[in-house]
């Protein structure tokens, strides 16, 4: 049971993918100008990495090492056009907002690095729990981002009108460039930080040191 | 190989199996969810063209504020209504792209920079007890980085622009991106395509805010220049005598 729990919840804190492995960037720049976007992309991450976990940790004893990746591959793939299909038909206004990022998650590091790290020596069960535990990690932090962007960008959280901005009649001027995907990067690099400052055996020893200078 | 799992044919096998399980799983939610999917696409064009003709949709009832609205094809080479096509199925980007079905146009006409344009293009009519109420036009054109679409409506009057809206753009969010914000898009109902007894489209956005009292120009987007003149340039081409110009004309007139 214990350690049910470590899979599932080290992932969001101690051992985050995106925050201390630094996997699975590039969708956090590209899906985070907006809450509910981001949001559904969670949602979307979370299912397809612990399903994936599951079938993949299935089948890890038949899997012959030297078609092992493809085997992954193919799992995620369908998974991830399944995924798709269904925002499609029930989420589709978010899901054109998403367009090629859904399909994107199956070159996400995180799905595939679970899959090879994780799910190929563990049995389906706590498999599952890893998958979930690491989406959520993932999630953490694109919430976190999205939350910043879309208060400072425009104004508002999941589209309701937080502060009111200067086109609209308010007194807030919104920052453009938080909408931009780059800003993802500073509001990540901050999201590290706020988090090496509280778990310190996180932060990475020093590879080189300056050398005094002479005199 | 010692062990069998990695024999060749063992290989081969797992390899066939998933492939085909995989594909079984994948065709079936591609299948099962197509309509529910066609649906949406549907619905979604019909909640564009509302918004744009600015009727308002009751507890999501796309289809009874739908009702009120006849769709129609206008041949773009006579300025009339034809029915030579089916109204129903008729797709305008699909034509556009059809050498068959769509007219080139020469770099002095194509100021919406859409280098074809289909035969005929898709109106729709609100009707009321005195004939025309509202008419929606589909508009599309280039901007700074994308192609945007979208709808203008006019009133009964054929000159005033009642709401305008794009449905599909990728400008850069924050500038561009600001055609969607709906307090621009409420500032061009009420202003006038036409200068009275012309047809040549007076209407485009200026620099900076546009006068009150002016009927025919409308705020430019801050920090949007290149966005601002292909709005501009596509609404002047889609009202001009390359686009609706004529059939508003004669629609006018009575012999549409």
């Amino acid at each position: 049971m214990a350690k049910t729990r470590e899979i599932l919840l080290g992932p969001i804190f101690t051992n985050n993918p995106i925050a201390l492995q630094i996997l699975g960037v590039c969708s956090a720049l590209a899906v985070t100008s907006s809450l509910n976007v981001t949001l559904v992309m969670c949602i979307a991450l979370t299912v397809v990495t612990a399903f994936s976990n599951f079938f993949i940790a299935c089948i890890r004893n038949q899997v012959p090492s030297s078609i092992r990746i493809i085997v992954q591959m193919i799992i995620i793939a369908s998974l991830v056009i399944v995924v798709d299909q269904v925002l499609k038909a029930y989420a589709y206004e978010v899901s054109k907002k998403l367009s090629v990022f859904v399909g994107l998650i199956i070159t996400n590091c995180i799905v595939m690095g679970r899959a090879e790290a994780f799910a190929m020596q563990n049995p389906p069960i706590p498999s599952f729990f890893d998958g979930i535990g690491n989406g959520l990690g993932y999630s953490v932090v694109l919430l976190f981002v999205a939350t910043v962007r879309e208060l400072t960008g425009s104004g508002s959280l999941f589209g309701f009108e937080i502060l009111p901005l200067v086109t609209n009649g308010g007194w807030y001027y919104s920052n453009g460039l938080m909408l931009l995907p780059p800003s993802a990067f500073f509001v990540i690099g901050g999201f590290i930080w706020l988090l090496r400052n509280s778990k310190i055996d996180q932060v990475e020893p020093v590879e080189y040191k300056l050398a005094s200078h002479t005199k | 190989m010692s062990n069998p799992k990695d024999s060749v044919s063992r290989t081969v096998m797992v390899a066939l199996i998933l492939c085909v399980v995989c594909s079984v799983i994948v065709s079936a939610a591609a299948v099962t969810l197509r309509d529910k999917q066609q649906a949406n696409v549907i619905n979604e064009k019909k909640m564009n063209i509302l918004a744009a003709a600015g009727i308002e949709v009751v507890n999501g009832d796309v289809e009874a504020a739908f009702a009120t609205i006849t769709p129609k094809l206008v041949d773009m080479r006579t300025g009339q209504f034809s029915t030579d096509q089916n109204v129903a199925t008729y797709d305008m980007r699909k034509a556009a792209r059809d050498p068959l079905k769509a007219r080139a146009l020469t770099p002095d006409q194509d100021i919406a920079s859409i280098r074809k344009q289909s035969l005929y293009s898709t109106v729709y009519l609100v009707e009321g007890e005195q004939g025309i109420e509202r008419i929606i036009l589909p508009i599309h054109g280039y901007g700074l980085w994308s192609t945007l679409y979208g709808f203008i409506a006019l009133e009964s009057d054929l000159n005033t622009v009642a709401g305008l809206g794009f449905y599909e753009h990728a400008e850069t969010p924050g500038l561009g991106g600001e055609v969607d914000n709906p307090k621009w898009k409420s500032s061009w109902s009420g202003k006038k395509v036409y200068a009275q007894g012309s047809y040549t489209p007076a209407i485009g956005l200026i620099k900076g805010k546009a006068a009150k009292v002016d009927v025919h120009d409308i705020d430019g987007l801050a920090g949007a220049t290149l966005t601002s003149n292909g709005v501009t340039n596509l609404v002047k081409f889609w009202l001009g005598e390359n686009g609706f110009a004529p059939f508003l004309a004669k629609l006018k007139a009575g012999d549409a």
